[in-house]
Parts: C-alpha cells; sequence; structure tokens
C-alpha cells in the first residue's frame, strides 16, 4: 500500500522535472530570442556569436551568473532579501502545472485553472515588493511601489477580461476553455478584449512600454538594483517565465490553445504542441516587437489607461457579451 | 508502516493548520510590523489550502486571489510607506506610552472575547444538535463542481444578500474617496482633449511687444 503512494510520488516527480525543464528551456531561448528581435528592429545583429545564431548566448550569461559573488547590503533585512527571488521564481514555475499542453497533456487538470492562474500571477507582486523594501535603499523602494500599484490596478482589467471568456465558455477548467474554442477562436468575437488583454498582460508583467518599476533612467534598475549574481539571474528568469505564462494565457484564452486553425488535411498533421508553441512563440515575438518600438509610458498616464480606459471599457464588454449571448441564445448549458 | 487516504489527507491537514496557527501567532507577536503582514499572508495562503483541501477549491482560490493578491498588498503598500517598520511593536513592553496602550487593549480583549463566545455558540450548537443547520442549507446540485453551485445560489436565491453587500462596499469606496480628497489649488491637469483639439491658429499667437515693457504670459 505505501509502496503505491511512493510509486505516485515518483511518477508526479518525474512529471514535473519534464514539465519544468522544458520551461527553463524555453524561457533561455526566449530570452536571446526576445534580444534578436530587438536587435534586428534597431538594425542591429544581436547576440549572434555563442553557438549557432547565439543560441548559447542565454546560457553563457547563466554561467557568468552564477560565478558571480552574491552581494547582500549591510543594512538590508536579510532574510527577505534572499526570499524575493526565490518567491518570484517559483511563483513563475508553480503557475504552468495547470497550463495544457494538448487535450491530456496537463500536469493538473483542476476545475479552477484559470483562477489558479489568477490568483498565481496576483501573487507575483510579492517578489518585487519583497525586494524593493528589503533593500533598504530609495530606488528599490520606488519601484516596488510602483510596481505594486501597477500590478494590482491591471489585474482588475486581466480579470473582467477573463470574465468575458468564461461568459463564452461556461467552465473554469482551462482544457475546457479551449475545447469551447473548436468551431471559432474567441479573438474573433472578442477582439476587444484581445488587444486589451495584450496590453494588460504587458503590464502586468513589467514588460516596455509599462518597465516603471526598473526604469532605468529614473530608478537605476527599480526593485533590481542591489541585488547581483545568481539573485539577479533569478530575478530575471522569473520575469521572463511570467512573460511566456502570459503568452501562453492568451493563447487560450483567444488564440484557441492547442486547436489547429482550421481542421484540414495537412494542418492537422501538425500535433497539436506545435500549434501551441507557435501560437505562443507569435505573442511573444509581438511582446518583443512593442519593447523595440514604444516608448516608456509616464506614470500617472499609465493608472489612467487602466482605472480610466480599460476597466470602464471590459466592464461595458462584460455588459454587451452577456446580453448578445442571452438574446441569441447562447448561453453555454451547464 | 499503513499508509492510506485518510493518513495522508490528516498529515497534509495538520501541516497546513499548524502553519496557519502559527503564522496567526506570530501576526501578532513579531516586532516588525512589515514582518506581522508577511506572517498575515502566510497564514491567507495556508488556510486557502484548507479550503481547497476540504474540496471549496472555489473558495480558496478566491481567498488568494482576493485577500493575499490584493488586500494584504495594500496592507504592506500602507504599511511601508508609513515606515511603521522602524516602529517597533509596542503593545506589550509598554514604558514610555501607558496611556496609549490602555486604550488599545481593553478594545482588542473585548472584541477577541466576543468572537470567542460567538465561535463556542456556533460550533457547540452545531456539536450538540447537527439537524440544526440542515433547514438553512441550500439545495445543492449533485454532481456540480462548487464553483457551479455556488453560482447557482448566490446570483439566485441570495441575489438580494449580494447585491447588498455590494452596496455596502460601493457606499464604503466612495466614502473613503470623499474623506481624504482634498482639492489641491494650483495644480496643472493634463487634458487630453485639449492637447488634442489645439490647432495652429489657436495655439499660436503674434503679440506686439512694447519696447522696455515685455509681455505678461498667461498659460
Amino acid at each position: 500500500m505505501s509502496l503505491f503512494y511512493l510509486e505516485t510520488l515518483l511518477i508526479e516527480t518525474y512529471k514535473i522535472i519534464f514539465l519544468v525543464l522544458p520551461v527553463l528551456t524555453a524561457v533561455a531561448l526566449i530570452v536571446w530570442l526576445d534580444r534578436r528581435v530587438w536587435a534586428f528592429v534597431q538594425k542591429r545583429r544581436g547576440p549572434n556569436v555563442v553557438g549557432p545564431f547565439g543560441l548559447l548566448q542565454s546560457l553563457a550569461d547563466a554561467l557568468k551568473y552564477i560565478f558571480k559573488e552574491i552581494i547582500i547590503p549591510a543594512t538590508s533585512n536579510k532574510i527577505i532579501f534572499i526570499l524575493a527571488p526565490i518567491v518570484t521564481m517559483t511563483l513563475a514555475l508553480i503557475a504552468w502545472a495547470v497550463i495544457p499542453f494538448d487535450e491530456n497533456l496537463v500536469l493538473a487538470d483542476i476545475n479552477v485553472g484559470i483562477l489558479y492562474l489568477f490568483a498565481v500571477s496576483s501573487l507575483g507582486v510579492y517578489g518585487i515588493i519583497m525586494g524593493g523594501w528589503a533593500s533598504n535603499s530609495k530606488y528599490p523602494f520606488f519601484g516596488s511601489i510602483r510596481s505594486a500599484a501597477q500590478m494590482v490596478s491591471y489585474e482588475v482589467s486581466i480579470g473582467v477580461i477573463i470574465i468575458n471568456v468564461l461568459l463564452c465558455v461556461g467552465s473554469l477548467n482551462l482544457t475546457d476553455i479551449v475545447l469551447a474554442q473548436k468551431d471559432m477562436w474567441f479573438i474573433l468575437p472578442l477582439f476587444p478584449m484581445f488587444v486589451i488583454f495584450f496590453i494588460s498582460a504587458l503590464a502586468e508583467t513589467n514588460r516596455p512600454p509599462f518597465d516603471l518599476p526598473e526604469a532605468e533612467a529614473e530608478l537605476v534598475a527599480g526593485y533590481q538594483t542591489e541585488y547581483s549574481g545568481m539573485m539577479y539571474a533569478m530575478f530575471w528568469l522569473g520575469e521572463y517565465a511570467n512573460i511566456l505564462l502570459m503568452c501562453a494565457l492568451g493563447s487560450i484564452l483567444f488564440l484557441g490553445g492547442w486547436l489547429s486553425p482550421i481542421d484540414l488535411y495537412p494542418l492537422n498533421l501538425i500535433p497539436p504542441v506545435v500549434w501551441f508553441i507557435i501560437k505562443m512563440l507569435f505573442l511573444f515575438i509581438l511582446f518583443a516587437l512593442v519593447k523595440a518600438i514604444v516608448p516608456r509610458y509616464r506614470y500617472d498616464q499609465l493608472m489612467k489607461l487602466g482605472w480610466k480606459i480599460f476597466l470602464p471599457f471590459s466592464l461595458i464588454y462584460v455588459v454587451l457579451t452577456s446580453s448578445f449571448l442571452i438574446y441569441f441564445d447562447l448561453l453555454p448549458k451547464v | 508502516m499503513l499508509i492510506d487516504d485518510r493518513m495522508i489527507q490528516g498529515i497534509f491537514f495538520y501541516i497546513f493548520a499548524l502553519i496557519a496557527i502559527v503564522s496567526a501567532i506570530m501576526v501578532t507577536v513579531s516586532r516588525n510590523t512589515v514582518h506581522s503582514v508577511f506572517f498575515l499572508i502566510l497564514d491567507f495562503v495556508s488556510i486557502s489550502c484548507l479550503f481547497i483541501m476540504s474540496g471549496a477549491e472555489f473558495l480558496g482560490m478566491i481567498m488568494l486571489i482576493v485577500y493575499v493578491g490584493a488586500v494584504a498588498v495594500l496592507f504592506l503598500f500602507v504599511v511601508m510607506m508609513l515606515n511603521v517598520a522602524q516602529q517597533e511593536n509596542e503593545w506589550f513592553q509598554s514604558k514610555k506610552s501607558k496611556e496609549q496602550n490602555s486604550s488599545h487593549i481593553p478594545v482588542g480583549f473585548l472584541i477577541s472575547t466576543i468572537i470567542f463566545f460567538e465561535l463556542i455558540v456556533v460550533i457547540g450548537g452545531w456539536k450538540l444538535k447537527p439537524e440544526i443547520f440542515s433547514n438553512l442549507k441550500p439545495e445543492v446540485m449533485s454532481g456540480a463542481t462548487n464553483t457551479h453551485s455556488i453560482g447557482s445560489v448566490l446570483y439566485t436565491d441570495y441575489i438580494h444578500l449580494f447585491q447588498i453587500s455590494g452596496m455596502i462596499l460601493l457606499v464604503s469606496m466612495i466614502g473613503a474617496i470623499v474623506l481624504t480628497y482634498k482639492k489641491r489649488v494650483g495644480l496643472k491637469r493634463q487634458s487630453y482633449i485639449k492637447q488634442i483639439s489645439r490647432e495652429k491658429i489657436s495655439g499660436v499667437e503674434i503679440v506686439n511687444v512694447d519696447k522696455n515693457k515685455g509681455v505678461k504670459i498667461d498659460v
């Protein structure tokens, strides 16, 4: 009997390792891709020296970070200072447990998958607040205060956008959300919501043009200022894992997850996982392009955009969606 | 040793319950206010784990989103902004400010006693007569997830209570804004409409300046 539990434990550990390793590899690759896209927009070459096309650049960077000294400021709150990057990294990784890569390829197929993702992404702010406060220094503190306000504001609009999608699905399970898009991806009926989701995701992950928490021109590097070595790298990895997660969430909510665009002969030969990765990559390249071409927002404009434009608009869209669904009797049967 | 499902559940329950209780004690005991808030967060997280373990996954997730994701962030925000981190928690080792403590502790004691007796009444009544609550239970669909069952009663049978609580929250939010709002004079606000509708003719003005007089510019 106890052997059964041991076996389950081993199998689950095996599954977790085979989820975390590809995610970490993908994070290393998208850091490279991000820099490459950014460089191409600016007519530079970008990292192209280490390995073929510079693919191993992130690995080289990681090696460099590992061998650097970790400096802990004397007046910092040491426990929280060390905990902060660990929290960021852990939260960025545990969210992947519910992401469905295929109809049955999911680690934990829980009923409230989307709520879990939302909860984990809303916890992400703690890594930044803890890091900023524990550093006991003014730039990190400003950065963390800004990011707390920013992430809480944009979470609200992401939540309302998710409600729009859930109205069309009738379930909180991520697999059900994807399967509900078999006939039509939600990007078609909910296109304005997709745009707002994309912009809110940029703000939620502190990407440019909303990278005010680490605005280098004003705050040195925001909450990361006092961090060095591997701890800095963990913030970095966590941030990119979160970006990838937002891409995955976007493709699950609006782009039909692992489904192929049309269920026709040459297209449905491609395995579903590949479709999912293509969609994530598409969203990520959009993220990278935005970084390259859009200047940084001013702080009050950022808040105005979140609270006075996105929130009312998405609320009105909830009313629109639900009245449309009720009028045409399209509400999902529970 | 024999391990079965109940035992594993028990182990996890006691782990989470222990973390919840210890962190709840640490919230009140710890000297640093910011540490208190972090322990409060830990408490919320372990309580939501207990919710999930007892099958109420929706409540557990909402607990995480609302309390940990929003409320505790605001707590932390306020505590850090007010810089109370440096003020040590002077509740128990009061020496310099006796009169302040004497105003806090009796009220806290009163409230905690009332809560304690309420708990005793509720749990004791439940233990004594389990059927006393059976007529209060709403009809729950069999086979539905608890998200579905909450939704089906919250927006039908309990819609008035739901809306009243929404109104209370709205009123308290507006009240807080009204109480703290101060109209500042001399503030230059950016108006998008004004900026966009600015034309070349109205935006530029040619002024004949008298010699040695200068011109007064008023924006």
